[in-house]
């Protein structure tokens, strides 16, 4: 296919139906639940759940025969797009709130990694539960008190008890989005999961790394904490405990042993390929909201922005403007580029990098100028611009910082590995 | 759908194209700069891989479509070997791709084939003016209707093979809009500058001032006939046509500091491998794949006539002119010292790096 820029029908409807979702069920809810920290918005995840139903599909998140087709389906020409619905899906709700897209049900990043590390018996075994009657979630835990970043630095520690043919697994996870309506067993909800990473052997760092399914409500695994942030606030953030958690053999995503190489690690890490450019999109989601409000604002006050002009006829504010619309136009662009490679699966570990690297850097600066240009109407809690800059703030930072994404891309265009670019 | 692979024929002429750009024009880049002289040979060389020519359809003496997509693919590549050398080899594309685009059939028929039909030809056209708030829209050369005959009157600047040209394709203000206006040779009141611009980069281009003093042209010399053209695309295709330039150079400089850092020893390892440079380099090429994607976007919409091209095309320029600038100041900073000296191309990308917020007029694909 030559080289096109025309939103594939399904994503033009998509976006035109979660665009009412955004106005109707998230934004009028924003100011409350960001004033409510650790409420649970059920009205939106109980419609969310019926509407997604409702529309055939079950979840927002990857799931299994979502976004590649079976071999007997294959038939059709059409190339696939699950990955750029799903990015044009989760750009169209963080318009709406990047919080309440979190509280999304679905499996989310802890389904995406059973998607692409899983067996397909994994697949089916775990995925199915996200179509059925009660709204279910499941989360990511990567993240430590002494590893972000630096996974190789995680402590968790999963041990093969042969007796009885379980991993036992003990640790101490932190920053777990969605770790609460993940594991904790509410009544509203379906049982959920937590994929946990965690070494099964100590000595040999990422090549040691694996990945586990711990259902919810399982013995041993306790939700400790629940963070208070500056932004998302509606979305949980969990600490979670892990003592002598035990796990099905068959619960560990890729191999049960360790390699003398990275390769099943980096198989796990490809995860961040499809899932980057995705969170990027969430990014450009609510940069694209705060720079449609300062337009509508600026419109209201007679301020008109000369495209077309020469930058030195230009008002600062003229420029400011038209500069986040650059921004914000290429970062979407460089977004569905990089879905569009996984839709095609093209190797993109460069370009969902870079998406984010770019997704990150844009977002900040957008909801920043327009808190600044807006002036006190920015930085009342009367309007949402304030939220979103401090809800713009995590893109930057989570599922990789700008910084490690930084670091990816060097390695990727310098063709260094780790060691040689620490 | 999205999808970015070019065709198997845009790929086939962006290889050629990178070809003549590195092996040809990259290797006397910095000599032509230096002697204010681009080998005649090579400018030939160039106009033989038919990027205007493939632009024009065979009615016109072309063998091909205009596609603004293809355009703004095979430029960048060019610009990838030098800018000066791929802004003399286009030359001819400022005269008759406005004539194309917003040409009558007569026009067409007339100037078409005979830019493109033979050898490289000075054939140019005159937008930009000496003023620094020179705005395309807002154009101080003015055409009045009087009887059956426009008269011209301005100064022009930064005209490409001015003094040689066989046709001077002028824009002017006419009814309050961006006009254009076929100037043949040697018509009176025409004068072109004795001196070239002397300019910070683009030395190897031979460019003028241009003076308009009463000059008449018939009305069939109107870009458009009588009634005249829509300047928007026009003005459009020059602004992706300078923003994939900007791309182009931007990548050029990118490349030579990646592999110069590469290979540049420091603290008992590669320059690369500090993280102060590798980072600069991380954001050096995410931007320009930024840039990119916005001018194949601009390009593309303007080849499917979309309401918002023109202001797409807008927004792709000024976000590659800032671009080119960041891109080819840091591309200098990595080499350091060496940077600074001219042995070394970045120092000239960064000088062309700083124009291309200005060279609206200079390139249209």
């Amino acid at each position: 296919m030559p080289i096109e820029f025309e939103a594939p029908k399904p994503i033009a409807q998509t976006q035109f139906v979660l665009k009412t979702v955004a106005e109707e069920m998230m934004r009028p809810k924003s100011r409350y639940f960001d004033e409510h920290e650790h409420e649970i918005p059920w009205d939106y995840i109980e419609f969310m759940h019926s509407a997604m139903k409702a529309m055939g599909g079950n979840s927002l998140a990857p799931r299994e025969n979502g976004n590649v087709k079976d071999k007997d389906t294959e038939k059709e020409k059409r190339p696939p797009i699950g990955y750029q619905l799903i990015a044009a899906q989760l750009e169209a709700l963080s318009w709406g709130d990047v919080g309440m897209y979190h509280c999304l049900p679905g499996g989310g990043l802890g389904a995406a990694a059973v998607y692409s590390a899983g067996t397909p018996e994994q697949r089916a075994k775990f995925l199915a539960r996200f179509n059925g009657d009660k709204p279910t979630f499941a989360a990511m835990c990567i993240t430590e008190a002494g590893a972000g970043s630096d996974n190789s630095a995680i402590r968790t520690r999963a041990v093969l008890d042969e007796k009885t043919n379980e991993w036992v697994i003990n640790g101490e996870k932190i920053f777990v989005t969605g770790g609460d309506k993940s594991f904790t067993e509410y009544e509203k909800l379906g049982k959920g999961f937590l994929v946990v990473w965690a070494t099964i052997d100590p000595s040999c760092g990422r090549a040691g790394l694996r990945a586990f399914v711990v259902e919810g409500g399982a013995p041993g695994v306790k939700v400790t904490k629940l963070e208070h942030k500056m932004g998302i606030r509606v979305s949980d953030t969990a600490a979670i405990s892990l003592v002598d958690a035990r796990v099905p053999f068959d619960h560990i995503l890729g191999s049960p042993t360790v390699e003398t190489n990275t390769a099943g690690f980096k198989k796990a890490m490809a995860t961040f390929d499809a899932t980057r450019p995705l969170v990027a999109a969430t990014g450009v989601g609510v940069a694209r909201a705060a720079l449609e409000f300062l337009k509508e604002k600026l419109a209201e006050n007679g301020v008109q922005i000369r495209y077309g002009l020469p930058r030195q006829k230009l008002t600062n504010i003229e420029r400011e403007v038209i500069d986040m619309e650059i921004m914000l136009k290429s970062a979407w662009l460089m977004v569905i580029k990089a879905v569009w490679m996984a839709d095609n699966k093209k190797s993109n570990a460069l370009e969902a990098s870079m998406s984010k690297v770019k997704s990150g850097d844009v977002t900040t600066k957008i909801t920043q100028k327009v808190v600044e240009i807006l002036g006190p109407l920015g930085y009342s809690r009367e309007f949402l611009a304030e939220k979103w800059f401090r809800d713009a703030k995590i893109t930057d930072i989570y599922e990789g910082t700008g910084q490690i994404n930084r670091l990816v891309v060097a390695r990727q265009i310098l063709g260094y590995s780790g060691k040689d670019l620490r | 759908m999205y999808s970015f692979d070019p065709t198997e024929e845009q790929q086939m002429l962006m290889d050629a194209v990178k070809k003549y750009a590195v092996n040809d024009l990259r290797a006397v880049a910095h000599d032509a700069e230096e002697n204010r002289e681009l080998p005649k040979k090579l400018v030939s060389k160039g106009w033989e891989i038919g990027l205007l020519q493939a632009s024009i359809p065979e009615a016109y003496g072309g063998f091909g479509e205009r596609s603004a997509v293809t355009g703004v693919l095979a430029l960048e590549e060019m610009a990838f070997g030098d800018l000066a050398g791929t802004l003399a080899v286009m030359t001819p594309s400022l005269f008759a791709m406005p004539i194309l685009l917003a040409g009558t059939e007569g026009q067409k028929q007339e100037y078409l084939p005979k830019v493109i039909e033979g050898d490289w030809a000075p054939y140019t056209a005159a937008l930009i003016e000496y003023a620094f708030d020179f705005d395309p829209n807002e154009l101080k050369t003015t055409a009045m209707l009087k009887g059956d005959e426009y008269i011209l009157n301005g100064e022009k600047a930064f005209v490409p093979f001015a003094k040689d040209a066989e046709a001077i394709l002028v824009y002017a203000k006419l009814d309050g809009q961006s006009q254009a206006f076929v100037v043949p040779k040697g018509a009176a009141g025409l004068s072109v500058s004795e001196e070239r611009e002397k300019l910070m980069s683009l030395n190897a281009l031979p460019m003028y001032r241009v003076k308009l003093e009463d000059v008449k042209v018939p009305v069939a010399n109107r870009l458009g006939g009588a009634s005249g053209m829509d300047f928007e695309p026009v003005l459009a295709s020059m602004r992706i046509a300078t923003a994939s330039a900007a791309v182009g150079v931007a990548n050029a400089a990118f490349e030579y500091s990646m592999n110069y850092a590469k290979e540049r020893d420091v603290f008992g390892v590669k320059v690369a491998q500090k993280q102060a440079i590798a980072f600069m380099l991380a954001e050096m090429r995410t931007e320009i794949e930024a840039s990119r994607l916005l001018t194949w976007e601009a390009a593309w919409k303007l080849d499917q006539g979309r309401e918002d091209a023109a202001n797409e095309a807008y927004l792709a320029f000024t976000g590659a002119a800032d671009m080119a600038m960041m891109v080819t100041d840091r591309a200098v900073q990595i080499l350091g010292g060496h940077g600074y000296i001219r042995e070394h191309p970045v120092e000239l990308w960064m000088r062309n790096g700083r124009g291309f917020a200005m060279f609206t007029g200079l390139a249209i694909v």
